[in-house]
Order: C-alpha cells, then sequence, then structure tokens
C-alpha cells in the first residue's frame, strides 16, 4: 500500500476510536509515533471528507472531524456487495460462489458429508 | 434491398430461440470458451441484424434512394418532423413514409439503447469497484495464509476479487476459518485466472444487456449462462495448479455455509455450485475437434453475415 493510502488509514483509525470529533490537532497528537506536519494531517482529513469517509464541522475557527460512520458499518457494506446481498446485480466484483439458496446450501451440505465419507472410505478414489 | 431486411430480420428473430438452445444445453460445460465464443456472436449478431433490419425496413427501396443516404434521409425526417409536432401522423397518402420513418426511428433508438446500457454499466462498475478499493484500504490486512490477498474481518464466508488495473483478490476472515490451507490455494489459483483472463470484460455486454431488458427471460438465462461458463473457465485454470479435489471441497463448504438467499424459484440441487463440483470431480472430454470447428464457424457467420448485409446495403 502506498503512503497515502497508510496514513488515511491510521487516521480513520484514530477516528473510529473516538467518539467525539477531533481538531487536525488533537489528530496530529494521537500519531505522534509518525512525526507529521500539521498539513499532512489536514490534507488527509480533507481527503478523506471527500471520499465521505470523514465529516467535518465548523467549531469556532477550527474544523473539527468523525468518521461518517462506524467501521463496522464499512464492513456489512463490504460484505454486502461480497454475498451479492445488495439486489443489483452487476460484474463489478467477480465471486468465487455466487448467491446460493438455503436449499442449495443445504444440498451442498450434504454432498460434502457424502464426499468425506467417500474420502475416508478409500482415500485414492479421488481423481487429480 | 428488400431480401437483405428480411435476412436481418430473419437473423434478429432467429437468435432468440438459439440463445434459448444454448442456454439448456449440456455441451458447454465441456468447452466453455468456444461456448463463450458463441454466446458473444449471439449477442452481436442479434443486435447488428435487429438495428440493420430496422434501419432497411425505414430505408426502403426506390424513391427514398436506400442505401446510406436513405437512412440518413429519413433520420432527418424523423427529427424535422418531431421538431414540428407532426412526427407518424397517420394520413393515408403519407402512412407508408410515416410507417418507414417508425421503423428508422425505432432502429436509432434500439442502437443508442444499446450503447447507453453499455456506457452506463461501464460506468457503474468502475465507481463501484473504486468504492469498494477504497473500502478495502482503510479495512482490509494481509495474511500470511493468503499471500498476495487482502483479508476482511467479518464471520461470513466471502471469496472474491476486484477486477481491474489495480485489481484485488479478498478473503473473508469467515472463508480463511473455513478452508485448509490446500483449499485457500485453490481459491486463489480460481481468483487470479478471473483478474488475469479479464472474464469481468466477458460478462460485462450480458450484464448491462440484462439491466436494459428486465423483463425477458431470454437475457437472464444469458447472463447466468455466461456466469456460469466463466467460473468453469477459472475452475479449469485452477486445475492446472492445484488437485481437482481442493477445489471442489472449497466449493462445497463456501457453498453450504452461504444460505443467505430465501429460497424460492431456485433450484434445490445445489444449482450453479453442484454443477461445477460435479463437473470437477466428473470431468467430461472436451468437445471433439470437429465440433470445436463447427461452434467456430456458427459464432462466425452470426456475426459475418449480418455484418455484410449491412454492408451491402447500406
Amino acid at each position: 500500500m502506498n503512503r497515502l493510502g497508510e496514513l488515511e488509514r491510521a487516521i480513520m483509525d484514530v477516528l473510529w476510536e473516538t467518539p467525539e470529533p477531533l481538531t487536525v490537532r488533537q489528530v496530529s497528537g494521537q500519531l505522534t509515533a509518525r512525526d507529521l506536519a500539521h498539513t499532512t494531517v489536514m490534507t488527509v482529513l480533507d481527503r478523506l471528507a471527500k471520499k465521505g469517509f470523514a465529516r467535518r464541522e465548523r467549531d469556532g475557527r477550527a474544523w473539527r472531524y468523525r468518521a461518517a460512520e462506524t467501521r463496522e458499518a464499512y464492513v456489512t457494506e463490504l460484505m454486502l456487495n461480497a454475498l451479492d446481498q445488495t439486489g443489483d446485480r452487476q460484474a463489478a466484483l467477480a465471486r468465487f460462489v455466487r448467491s446460493v439458496s438455503g436449499a442449495e446450501a443445504r444440498a451442498l451440505r450434504r454432498a460434502l458429508e457424502a464426499l468425506e465419507a467417500f474420502e475416508q472410505a478409500d482415500p485414492a478414489a479421488w481423481p487429480g | 434491398m428488400f431480401p437483405a431486411v428480411l435476412i436481418l430480420a430473419a437473423v434478429a428473430a432467429g437468435c432468440v430461440p438459439a440463445a434459448s438452445a444454448l442456454a439448456s444445453a449440456r455441451w458447454p460445460g465441456r468447452s466453455p470458451a468456444a461456448a463463450i465464443l458463441l454466446w458473444q456472436a449471439i449477442g452481436l449478431g442479434w443486435g447488428l441484424a435487429a438495428v440493420g433490419a430496422l434501419a432497411g425496413l425505414g430505408a426502403g427501396r426506390g424513391q427514398a434512394g436506400g442505401g446510406h443516404a436513405g437512412v440518413v434521409r429519413a433520420a432527418l425526417e424523423v427529427a424535422s418532423r418531431a421538431v414540428r409536432g407532426t412526427a407518424f401522423r397517420a394520413r393515408a397518402a403519407g402512412l407508408l413514409v410515416d410507417l418507414r420513418l417508425f421503423f428508422v426511428a425505432a432502429g436509432l433508438v434500439l442502437l443508442l439503447l444499446l450503447c447507453w446500457v453499455l456506457v452506463a454499466a461501464f460506468t457503474a462498475v468502475l465507481r463501484a469497484r473504486r468504492r469498494q478499493r477504497d473500502l478495502l484500504s482503510l479495512l482490509a490486512h494481509g495474511d500470511p495464509k493468503v499471500p498476495g490477498a487482502l483479508v476482511v474481518d467479518h464471520p461470513a464466508a466471502a471469496a472474491y476479487c476486484v477486477p481491474g488495473l489495480r485489481s484485488r483478490i479478498v478473503i473473508s476472515a469467515g472463508t480463511l476459518k473455513l478452508l485448509d490451507q490446500a483449499e485457500l490455494a485453490a481459491v486463489l489459483a480460481h481468483e487470479r485466472a478471473h483478474l488475469r483472463e479479464r472474464h469481468d470484460l466477458v460478462l460485462l455486454p450480458f450484464t448491462a444487456l440484462l439491466r436494459a431488458f428486465r423483463w425477458s427471460a431470454v437475457a437472464r438465462r444469458a447472463e447466468s449462462a455466461v456466469a456460469l461458463l466463466v467460473e468453469m473457465l477459472a475452475d479449469d485454470h485452477a486445475l492446472r495448479h492445484r488437485p481437482a479435489r481442493e477445489l471442489a471441497t472449497a466449493l462445497l463448504r463456501v457453498g453450504a455455509a452461504g444460505s443467505r438467499v430465501p429460497s424460492g424459484a431456485l433450484a434445490a440441487d445445489g444449482g450453479e455450485v453442484a454443477v461445477r463440483v460435479a463437473r470437477l470431480l466428473r470431468p467430461a472430454p472436451g468437445l471433439s475437434a470437429p465440433a470445436l470447428a463447427l461452434v467456430c464457424c456458427t459464432a462466425g457467420l452470426l456475426v459475418a453475415v449480418p455484418a455484410a448485409f449491412l454492408f451491402i446495403s447500406f
């Protein structure tokens, strides 16, 4: 991952860990190990706000930033797409297994059990 | 002019039963690449023939001049009448002209629609992939068990790739727990084949067509058939590096873990996954050389015939 991506990630981690909105200086303060310039942190926070991952609000003369959604909400968004559960079929992702119905899943589970029983009885019978 | 229009119309109409027949045929599983070629030819041939037949009907013969000029003149007349608000007014004398204008307009609309759905589907896909990559760069992490892939911490079993110039392979923590090392390697080999061969670009036009013709059973069957064929291609590639057993059990485990779609009209026999597993464990020989040649010739004719008639008539 490039340096910018890594910084975005570190800054989002800070925002996710803190429930209240943070100023740029507070965010820098939590990343002391990295020794970042104030302007760098500000630029990355701006980028995150443009992408919709961070929200910013005026507080006197300073901007305060917070995460737009929780980390869990974003993981859920990823997984809903990964599992083809958004109802919008498009070829954006290539899934190892496309969506499977409950009945299909039961049939596959039975097939797996049958295969494993068969394999235990005669391991040499497998092709490949 | 008329025979050309008739032939184009016949090709366009014939593509629909041909697609249905191909969707229910059994041989595509034996040579997925050849079957995909035939699907592409049916799609392209249908588009060319349908647009060409409508344009040809509109251009007519004789007075309007036929050919390019005929279509262009008719299209201009459609536009000018539309502007003056008298388009398609069926007076006794103007009926024939109006009917021809209607066909040209229909041909133009179909052509624009086909181009538009492709562009729209492609931009939607690009946007969705950028969002995926952005989210992954914030949330996912590497794992020594799946070199070259990203891991998302979620208990559900998912494995997929984000195709494109900056591609990603993604495995959920649930899948990592569910599969053993050999099965994971088989999954990675399968996903890498998708990325390397850009199978997403093969599927895209069929997804776009389905989005444009949601009501069409043929479009839905074509999309499902091509999606399954593309998976088979990737399975076959994975088999070059990994034994069939690992890929088969990986498919069964991920499929069995993934029961989130309420079962309704879907098949209860294990569906696509069962078809793929059966194919891995009991491989059928590929099509013979003559059969492959026949498929390729059919595909070539399906595109060449409408293209030639379009060229000759206009």
